[in-house]
């Protein structure tokens, strides 16, 4: 072979970055770090507000119909219904969710079913929470399962915490589904392997053993489930009623308030925001401040629950 | 009936004697890989490129190479030979500072590239002057010919015209002795090309970089042997156009490729001599016990 | 058995998009195409359609949209582009060049920010930013010019695009940088033992490796942004007023009301037959884009698997 011919132009300059790629670089850093300051900002101004306008008085009565400030009581009863939708929406969507994580992890046959049942869930994932309100709305008018809300004169009025967790639960759902998915597929195969070796059935080698080791994913799923839940408000607007206080119907004691009307403190906020009705900017800013500290209490747990989950690692 | 022959033995030295190699060539040379072949001879040319002066890397506390010192030529092949661990391939990759990704790693001594010390030069300069082939082919996922073009255009201030880079590419390609395979279709993804191919293709983008030095890292452990012949093959015809180190486990390949060796052993430089030097008549015991296959 | 639960949670899915077409119908039935299209004032014909229902009168549907889904174009629009830009170079930064310790406050910080719930985004919006834009970004000159039409507040497309890019960027930065971080560190160590700088070679190698992640977070995010129904109609001033290009900077701080926010604005009047069934249709189209995006995304990617990119 020749020797080498002398240099070809191209390779030229010495620097060897230009300045597009120095702008670009301080463009990162300069997003970044505004990212940090935004949502600093928001959380600290939230808990500045809130803090200024809470009083142990507000969150333990209940609200009131009236037109001041002081008049209009407290939050006791959206808090309590938070706690209360987000629970029972999480019942329902947790054995179900659990129920399609493992089928589709474990079983999966026909393969157009367990596609059909992803892609179905995913769908679920991307749709707006308003269209799945709607839809209750529809639902729960319907005359046989008017024993879940207030009938009054032969018309089923549909709204209840019944029919709102149960709208809450599909969004819930891809949430329970895609974490308990994610931890049974990290569990390898020779587990299985070992516990079919020894007779067992899939049912029960689930059962003992592979959902056990599952449960941070799966505890994960239900925490980020129960999050998104907390925090939503279109189907609390739309299926609980918008009555401030518990509204019971009928006389069984627990049955009758989740058969009931109220409201949570998202839609309390949301009530009292400039643009509701109520416009009690202070009100809303402490009830915020409860809804921020539960979220953000939530969102530690999972970290600390996935930090747990990966300690445990299997060896492969 | 070549293959007939036994590879050749090698005798354990017992006793002190020296390591001698049982060569079956000459007549019925056995023709499998593996058998030393004919070398070829020296290439006549010896530029000095870079000089290693006492150069010491630790990875937090531990030393993973001290006080090495030797030149690179271009003209020549250097080997770097040597048991697991022995820091072979930390020398190899302080060449082109490379070390530096790792955030533990640590420098003492200096090395120069044509004179200036390399530690004075951006590192993005410094490695487009000394390229580097890895153990695993890794050509991009894109074309074959986006994947030397991408080299050309990353490196240059200004976009290169889309004819001149067709000739580069086409050149770097020929180095490589790739182009006659891929002429037909350079738009064909990198990925599916064979394993060999692939480390082809990635001898032809370091080599589009037009390097002073070329660092390759056990390039052929990853191939079979046929792939394994035609690189070698290339990395002695490319030595007169760059300066060649290699690092390799393979001693029949080192004893094929190499000009000079360098025996290393648990970071220290045992023995640097010509190839026919150090695995014919090595100085130091312990390069005798290695070449002779006793450890490692 | 769990079989049975899943065909069950297939056929309540099934159930739900029939009833939800099927309600909307007679809306759709009525406009025909038109019922996209412009003419008119989607707010008094809401009205209109309102009280046709009472059963006295024969039920009126028209109804226009055009203002509406323009609306909803724009803000999905603008939150999703400015989102896109923002979180690719986060998400770079994150994965990349951020040092150690900043990478472990923005990590939960982004985590953080991506579950807060909307209506506190709504809550911020309408007692920051909103006074914000009305005292400092509106003049009286831009007031004045529009007041025939419209009356500008601070309540505007710029607050909802400029908040919902927040409320979706951290869904966009998490998928993001999962892509990159799955990219192979070969191909990046191999572009720098080239003597190709760093931000070249992420730039280059890594990003174009992640670009079905890319994809994916983009899909989700514009789902996610169409669907937001709290903040908007808090922020963007509950008016189905098309905001006008034509109108020169002022077009930023017009007021708008997209879809979802429509919806829940018009909940009330679910009573009436007429209007629930608009409303149904308005949740059709909701709910049909969503499954469009899913389709899209997964054709986008399809050609990139070519290459050997991992999809």
């Amino acid at each position: 072979m020749t020797t080498t011919a002398a240099r070809p132009q191209i390779r030229e300059s010495s620097a060897s970055w230009r300045l597009s790629d120095r702008i670009g670089l301080a463009f990162a850093w300069l997003l970044g770090l505004m990212f940090l300051a935004v949502t600093a900002g928001i959380v600290l101004y939230m808990m500045v507000q809130g803090i200024k306008y809470i009083s142990p008085t507000l969150m333990f009565t209940s609200p009131a119909a009236g037109f001041s400030e002081s008049e209009s009581g407290g939050f006791l009863d959206p808090l309590l219904g938070t706690v209360i939708v987000a629970l029972l929406a999480l019942v329902i969507a947790f054995p179900i969710g659990l129920g399609v994580g493992v089928w589709l992890s474990e079983y999966g046959r026909p393969a157009w079913l367990a596609r059909l049942t992803e892609s179905t869930v995913e769908m679920l994932a991307g749709s707006p929470s308003i269209v799945f309100a709607l839809f209750g709305v529809l639902l729960f008018e319907q005359g046989a399962v008017g024993f879940l809300s207030r009938t009054n004169d032969g018309v089923v009025y549909g709204r209840s915490f019944l029919a709102a967790a149960a709208m809450l639960s599909l969004i819930a759902l891809p949430l329970v589904v895609a974490n308990v998915r994610e931890g049974l597929q990290a569990i390898p195969g020779h587990v299985r392997e070992a516990s079919y070796a020894v007779g067992k059935t899939k049912l029960a080698t689930t059962r003992r053993i592979l959902l056990p080791a599952a449960r941070p994913s799966v505890v994960t799923g239900a925490m980020l489930g129960l999050g998104r839940v907390i925090g939503d408000t279109a189907i609390i607007v739309l299926l609980l009623g918008a009555t401030l206080r518990f509204n019971g119907a009928g006389d069984i004691p627990i049955l009758e308030t989740l058969r009931g009307t109220g409201s949570t403190l998202t839609s309390y906020v949301y009530a009292n925001a400039p643009t509701g009705e109520a416009n009690q900017p202070h009100k809303a800013y402490a009830a915020g401040f409860v809804l921020l500290m539960m979220v953000l209490l939530l969102n530690f747990a999972v970290d600390v629950a996935v930090r747990r989950g990966r300690r445990m690692t299997w060896a492969s | 009936m070549g293959f007939l022959n036994p590879p050749p033995v090698r005798r354990l030295p017992l006793g002190g004697e020296q390591a001698t190699v049982v060569e079956s060539n000459g007549q019925g040379s056995p023709s499998f890989v593996g058998a030393p072949r004919e070398r070829a001879g020296a290439s006549g040319i010896a530029i000095d490129r870079m000089h290693v002066q006492q150069l010491s890397v630790a990875y937090g506390p531990k030393l993973a190479v001290d006080s090495v010192s030797l030149p690179i030529r271009q003209g020549e092949v250097l080997a770097l030979i040597g048991p697991s661990g022995c820091g072979k391939t930390t020398l190899l990759r302080s060449l082109n500072r490379l070390t530096e990704l790792t955030s533990t790693a640590s420098m003492k001594g200096r090395i120069t590239l044509d004179g200036e010390d390399i530690a004075a030069l951006e590192p993005t300069a410094l490695r487009r002057r000394v390229t580097m082939v890895f153990q695993q082919p890794n050509p991009f996922p894109m074309s074959v010919f986006d994947n030397v073009a991408y080299v050309l255009r990353e490196q240059a201030s200004r976009r290169p015209k889309k004819r001149q880079l067709q000739g580069l590419v086409r050149e770097a390609l020929e180095r490589a002795g790739l182009y006659d395979e891929v002429a037909a279709d350079l738009g064909h993804p990198a990925l599916r090309l064979s394993g060999g191919q692939q480390q082809r293709l990635c001898i032809a983008r370091a080599l589009a970089a037009n390097p002073e030095v070329l660092l390759l890292d056990e390039p052929c452990s990853a191939l079979d042997p046929q792939s394994t012949k035609v690189i070698e093959d290339l990395i002695v015809q490319l030595r007169e156009q760059v300066a060649v180190v290699i690092v390799t486990h393979n001693l029949q390949q080192a004893y094929r490729v190499a000009d000079y060796v360098a025996f290393m052993y648990l970071g220290e430089l045992v023995e640097y001599g010509a190839v026919d030097q150090v695995f014919g008549a090595s100085r130091e015991p312990r390069t005798r016990e290695y070449v002779s296959g006793g450890f490692g | 058995m769990l079989g049975a639960l899943v065909c069950g949670v297939l056929a309540f899915v099934l159930l739900l998009i029939v009833f939800v077409f099927r309600e909307a119908w007679p809306s759709f039935q009525h406009n025909g195409l038109a019922w996209f299209g412009s003419g008119g004032n989607p707010d008094q014909q809401i009205e209109k359609i309102f009280t046709s229902g009472n059963l006295l009168q024969e039920p009126v549907y028209t109804f226009h949209a055009w203002p509406i889904i323009w609306g909803t174009i724009l803000v999905t629009g603008g939150a999703v582009a400015l989102s896109f830009v923002a979180a690719l170079f986060v998400s770079v930064f994150v994965v990349e060049f951020a040092p150690e310790w900043i990478r472990r406050i923005l990590e939960p910080v982004i985590r953080l920010l991506a579950s807060v719930p909307s209506v506190i985004f709504g809550l911020l919006g309408v007692l920051i930013l909103v006074p914000f834009i009305g005292d400092h970004v509106i003049t009286e000159g831009n007031r004045r010019s529009v007041s025939y039409i419209v009356s500008l507040s601070g309540y505007s497309l710029m607050a909802g695009v400029l908040i919902l890019s927040l409320m979706i960027a951290p869904l966009m930065i998490a998928l993001f940088a999962d892509g990159l971080r799955a990219v192979p560190r070969g191909w990046l160590e191999g572009s720098l033992g080239l003597g190709i700088n760093r931000w070249r070679t992420f730039w280059k190698i890594g990003v174009r490796t992640a670009r079905p992640a890319l994809v994916a977070g983009t899909v989700l995010a514009t789902a996610r942004a169409i669907g937001e129904v709290v903040m908007l109609a808090m922020v963007t001033g509950g008016v189905a007023f098309a905001p006008n290009p034509a109108d020169g900077l002022i077009f930023f701080v017009e007021p708008t009301r997209p879809l979802a926010a429509t919806i829940l604005q018009t909940a009330e009047e679910l009573t009436s037959p007429p209007m629930r069934q608009t409303i149904f249709a308005m949740a059709s189209v909701l709910l049909f884009s969503a499954v469009m995006l899913s389709l899209a995304g997964w054709a986008i990617k399809q050609p990139m698997k070519r290459y050997g990119v991992r999809a």
